[in-house]
């Protein structure tokens, strides 16, 4: 019974990995660039939900307030940051968006201070069936991630905008001759990479009610991770790599003979997947232009 | 008044000068070709009329319009439309989103829907694989795709960078064929090739570039004839 749970465990912190890493990846493929920043936006969620949760006690009117606010400020970095730069070196690209990263920080500690907040969102109980014991939380985390990937998808794939992300991903002067305004669809997926990060920023707080200037370092570090053993640039390896590293990482915690070394198998199994399989595993080769 | 103006058309990469002060005329209604050796700069060209790439110098006239500094996007909704080398399909969606992309910048479904029917009675090979995947066709079948594409976009100027490279004699024909085609439909073409024979042969007039510079122009006919071309060009 306990291994259920742990499982069960084990896809809700993956849900919440592979939403931040579907920011990692979009970025990745739509603007050529490692946003290095992303993992910072979870931290602006982080205080948003914890602000407006204090103002209203509400949880979900928080959450939804960082969404809005988190795909602004995705937004404005983008503008103010990242397009001044387009065409310039991924070096001066990277370094930018790890300037960004710090100044957010720093901006959060101005106004919030250093010392950790501790954010009692909500307890949903607990689900009893027999001997299994299920944390409602973790149910709801997966199942809102879960439901959130499937909009996503069917975002992307149906309808008129998201295909023009395909096709800016995969070639963007050809889709820029299709009339496709490349800017905007940079705006839109840092929009939705961002608002992505706010939820998962939400649901962090449900797991551990701990917000901190730095609390979106090591869930984005781990998100990247999955979005590379996924296969940057593609969705549905982020997603597939979030789970994965979601898995592992709890099922490692759950033995105590591996629970010290969760992440050193964690980035153990990114070294080995990226040395037998260097794009990933559904990212694709790319293809040389003629 | 010409529907294509360029004027003086310069373009640099980086120190490099690939187009040093090019001008031509496409007039409504013809059949235009630029021919030229690999490296001449024909590609820059076209990328340059297409906004895909910064003017060093020079000036573009598109229907009266000053188009010089317009970014590409914004192009296609003015009626100009691109098959770029390569082809450049879009290999992970399907034939038909290839299609709905090309009408990236349309709103008009029954229009839509009448250029897709041309469209699929054209090459019913498109009709057929329509759900595949682009990267599944072969390169020839990708081509017609490309042009099609580019028809799409209801343009009044079509640009066709090497149509017909690296494609089988057969197919050649086909793309041929399609350029004429387009050309009844009323579009007005500027196609770039290094196949000089067959562009030549359906062009009314010709331009040849050499280093980033026209050093002859003439009727098709003209340039089919001319001992210069045929010695560098019609081997
Ligand atoms: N992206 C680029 N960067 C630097 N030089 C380029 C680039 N693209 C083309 N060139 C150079 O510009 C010249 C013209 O190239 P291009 O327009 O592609 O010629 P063509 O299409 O006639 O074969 C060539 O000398 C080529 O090497
Ligand atoms: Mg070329």
């Amino acid at each position: 019974m306990e291994v259920i749970t742990t499982f069960l465990n084990g896809l809700s912190l993956g849900g919440v990995y592979a939403l931040i890493a579907l920011g990692y990846t979009m970025v990745y493929g739509i603007a050529k660039m490692l946003n290095f920043a992303h993992g910072d936006v979870i931290m602006v969620g982080g205080y948003t939900v914890m602000v407006f949760f204090n103002l209203t006690g509400q949880p979900l009117v928080a959450a939804l307030i960082a969404v809005v606010f988190c795909s602004l400020v995705g937004v404005v970095i983008e503008k103010l940051a990242y397009k001044p730069l387009r065409g310039a070196s991924p070096l001066a690209v990277l370094i930018t968006a790890i300037g960004v990263s710090y100044l957010l920080e720093s901006l959060a500690q101005i106004i919030f201070g250093s010392s950790h907040k501790i954010v009692m969102l909500a307890d949903l109980g607990k689900l009893i069936l027999g001997s299994l014991v299920i944390d409602l939380n973790t149910v709801v985390t997966l199942l809102s991630a879960i439901a959130i990937m499937a909009a996503l998808t069917l975002f992307v794939n149906k309808t008129k905008t998201g295909k023009a992300m395909l096709a800016v991903s995969e070639d963007r002067h050809a889709a820029e001759l299709m009339g496709v305004s490349v800017n905007k669809i940079i705006m839109i997926t840092f929009a939705i990479g961002s608002a992505l990060a706010a939820v998962a920023g939400t649901f962090y707080i449900l797991k551990t009610p701990d917000v901190s200037t730095t609390m979106g370092a090591m869930p984005g570090i781990k998100a990247f991770t999955a979005a590379v053993i996924g296969g940057i640039g593609s969705i549905p390896g982020a997603m597939l790599g979030g789970i994965l590293l979601g898995v592992i990482e709890t099922v490692c915690n759950a033995i105590p003979a591996l629970s010290n070394f969760s992440i050193a198998i964690e980035f153990g199994l990114l070294i080995i997947i990226l040395l037998v399989k260097p794009t990933g595993l559904l990212g694709k080769k790319k293809r040389e232009k003629v | 008044m010409a529907l294509l103006e360029v004027e003086n058309l310069e373009v640099s990469y980086g120190l490099i000068k690939a187009v040093k002060g090019v001008s031509f005329t496409v007039e409504k209604g013809e059949i235009v070709a630029l021919i030229g050796a690999n490296g001449a700069g024909k590609t820059t060209i076209m990328h340059a009329i297409s906004g895909l790439i910064p003017k060093a110098g020079g000036k573009i006239t598109y229907n009266g319009k000053d188009v010089t500094n317009l970014q590409a996007h914004k192009l296609v909704p003015l009626g100009i439309s691109q098959v770029p080398e390569g082809r450049r399909i879009f290999q992970e969606l399907t034939v038909a989103e290839n299609l709905e992309m090309g009408a990236y910048t349309r709103k008009d479904k029954k229009e839509f829907d009448e250029t897709l029917s041309y469209v699929y009675e054209r090459f019913p090979i498109l009709k057929e694989r329509r759900k595949q995947v682009a990267g599944t066709l072969s390169g020839g079948e990708q081509q017609m795709l490309a042009m099609s594409r580019a028809l799409m976009s209801h343009p009044d100027l079509v640009l066709l960078d090497e149509p017909s490279m690296g494609l089988s004699p057969l197919f050649v024909n086909t793309v041929f064929d399609m350029i004429k085609d387009m050309n009844a439909l009323g579009k007005t073409i500027l196609v770039v090739e290094q196949n000089a024979n067959k562009a030549l042969s359906i062009a009314n007039r010709a331009y040849v570039l050499e280093t980033g510079k026209i050093t002859l122009s003439g009727t098709g006919t003209e340039m089919l004839a001319d001992e210069r071309v045929k010695a560098a060009y019609l081997g």
